[in-house]
């Protein structure tokens, strides 16, 4: 099997026993790369010699004897609004386009101490805010299930790059469900942590009290062993816990769900589901119940207002943490011709800068902020917050886990939200209680949709720094599907 | 009756400092009292007595030890800085003519 197939995991092992050098592995992933990115459009940056010298200065560590973790020596894709001292990093916006950062961010750090190799920068929704990619200032990526559907968002470069074998990892950021919805539309495993689970110093900040980053992967014990290399308390980030990385790759290893209590969230099914997607759903639902856990439904009103309240809450942190982008230190400076203020500067390079996305959040932000305003949108919504984590508090009582379709729907036409902000939104009705009560939450495959043929994913809630859960009952939900399907749910796609 | 005029939707252009279009503003009033008039569905959740979160976790400050340590070298610092003078951020005039 040719090494682009290979689970991580498999390359980690094949790099520390001298099989094959990080080198070679980087290589056959660049190939590949080269031969599809025509088509999906995952990456905005790729530089084949940065990436060759990282490959090789691995091989030298392993050689000189230096103790690496299991993924020495496996390339990743690096979704680009993860700060890299040499590789650009513009958040898929006009305002950064170039601008190479002074610093590492602790992610890209952790990676690089792990002896991971970067292959590129993966596209996104510019600053991470949409769920298709089409809010790129550099083109849409395209999903590999069907080039002429979006591959998700905000993370959908890093979904395709490893849905399309380009990467056998990648890294994503998960506001609103940016990491477990294009996971979900692209066939592949995709999980936020505990918000503070993992750091965000160095990552482009859209809305702080949200923003999670994560891992993506072609299988649950993959994404574990990224997970568990990045993750961990990191005294740069004042919102990072300081406690240990809940056991996720033991977890991966223990495809067990006997005796667990697993709650079906009773809102989210029904009416604006498509068929195929709860046909799925269900089947995994009994699926799980046949693999010894007990099933109940469980009601939780307030997570229809969810979205709702993350339209107010996130747009409101977004307009203030885009109010750094000013034209006077880093980025894009339009229309200073000695004669303008720098005031006028500042929002003629705004406005050239922004794309159409990012300018109506930053001002339903600034409207939400406003006084007058405030109690009824902002005010409300943090209050509407509270009422969600207890709505979690009171379900992770009687059940150890949640789950959820991750998505209504599976890949929509590109094209076909872009110009209709709210029916963009819906996409995230379900991954959004887990950003506002901080919990864990991942996207397993669960088959594909019969009226499309495109995958579908299911969502699966842990309570805050209980990470493992989903890890627990994703491998077992992989492990009895993989068995049913005589291989990975990916082998039914498109060899491109 | 729409939940957001187009005069303010002008004035939170400015506030925000985006010096959009009259095209770009007329597009902008109509989504945006779109997404307003959903978004005001979060007063039909009973919160009174609720207080607000901010965050998902109990957050309490974090102090580090004030200790001196590296930082960024000025060359770093101004690396991606659109104009530079004399190790300084070179900007436009901050003050008015009259000031």
């Amino acid at each position: 099997m040719s090494l682009i197939r290979k689970t991580a995991a498999e390359l980690g092992t094949m790099v520390a026993s001298g099989e094959v050098t990080a080198v070679e592995v980087a290589e056959a992933h660049l190939d590949r790369m080269a031969e599809v990115e025509p088509k999906v459009n995952a990456f905005l940056h790729v530089d084949r010699e940065t990436t060759l010298e990282q490959a090789r200065a691995v091989d030298a560590r392993l050689r000189a004897g230096e103790k690496l973790g299991p993924l020495a020596g496996v390339p990743i894709a690096h979704k680009d609004i993860f700060t890299t001292r040499d590789m650009p990093t513009t958040a898929a916006s006009k305002i950064l386009k170039g601008w190479r950062p002074p610093y590492d961010a602790t992610v890209t750090a952790r990676l690089r101490a792990a002896g991971l190799v970067i292959l590129g920068k993966t596209n996104l929704d510019e600053f991470a805010m949409g769920s298709s990619t089409e809010n790129s200032a550099y083109g849409t990526t395209r999903n590999p299930w069907d080039l002429s559907r979006v591959p998700g968002g905000s993370s959908g470069g890093s979904s395709a790059a490893v849905a399309a074998y380009e990467a056998p990892l990648s890294t994503g950021t998960d506001t609103g469900g940016s990491i477990r919805q294009p996971a979900s539309v692209t066939g592949i495993v995709g999980m936020k942590p505990t918000y503070g689970g993992s750091s965000r110093y160095g990552l482009i900040a859209f809305a702080s009290s949200l923003d999670t980053p994560g891992p993506f992967a072609r299988n649950v014990l993959d994404a574990a062993l990224l997970h568990e290399a990045f993750s961990g308390h990191d005294p740069m980030d004042s919102t990072s816990i300081d406690a240990p990385v809940p056991s996720v790759v033991e977890a991966a290893r223990t495809p067990d769900v006997a005796g667990m209590r697993i709650g079906v969230v009773k809102e989210f099914s029904g009416e604006g589901y498509q068929p195929g997607v709860l046909a799925r759903y269900h089947e995994a639902v009994q699926l799980l119940e046949s693999l010894g856990a007990k099933v109940v439904e469980v009601s939780c009103p307030s997570f229809l207002t969810a979205l709702p309240a993350y339209y107010l809450i996130a747009p409101s942190e977004c307009s203030s943490n885009l109010a750094r982008f000013d034209a006077m230190r880093y980025g894009l400076r339009v229309g200073d011709d000695g004669t303008r203020s720098a005031e006028e500067v500042m929002a003629l390079t705004r406005a050239a800068g922004f794309g159409p996305e990012v300018k109506r959040r930053i001002m339903l932000g600034t409207y939400a902020l406003s006084s007058g305003y405030y109690d009824a949108y902002y005010g409300q919504a943090q209050k509407v917050r509270t009422v969600i984590s207890r709505e979690f508090e009171a379900a992770f009582h009687q059940v150890d886990v949640l789950v959820s379709p991750t998505t209504p729907t599976t890949a929509f036409p590109i094209g076909e939200r872009a110009d209709d902000p709210m029916a963009m939104y819906l996409a995230d009705l379900c991954t959004i209680p887990s950003n506002l009560a901080g919990n864990a939450a991942m996207s397993v495959p669960v088959g594909l949709a019969d009226e499309d043929g495109l995958p579908v994913g299911l969502q699966i809630m842990a309570p805050v720094l209980a990470d493992d859960r989903c890890y627990r009952v994703g491998a077992a939900v992989e492990q009895a599907l993989e068995s049913r399907w005589g291989g990975p749910l990916l082998k039914e796609a498109p060899s491109l | 009756m729409s939940a957001i005029t187009r005069d303010e939707v002008a004035h939170l252009a400015r506030l925000s400092r985006l010096a959009l279009t009259d095209d770009e503003l007329d597009h902008y009033a109509t989504q945006l009292d779109a997404i307003i008039e959903s978004v005001a569905k979060v007063a039909e959740v009973a919160a009174e007595d609720v207080p607000p979160s901010s965050h998902a976790l109990p957050l309490t400050n974090v102090f580090r030890a004030d200790e001196v340590q590296p930082g960024l070298a000025p060359e770093q610092a101004l690396s991606g800085a659109p104009a530079v003078e004399d190790d300084r951020f070179r900007v436009p005039r901050i003050l008015g003519e009259e000031a």
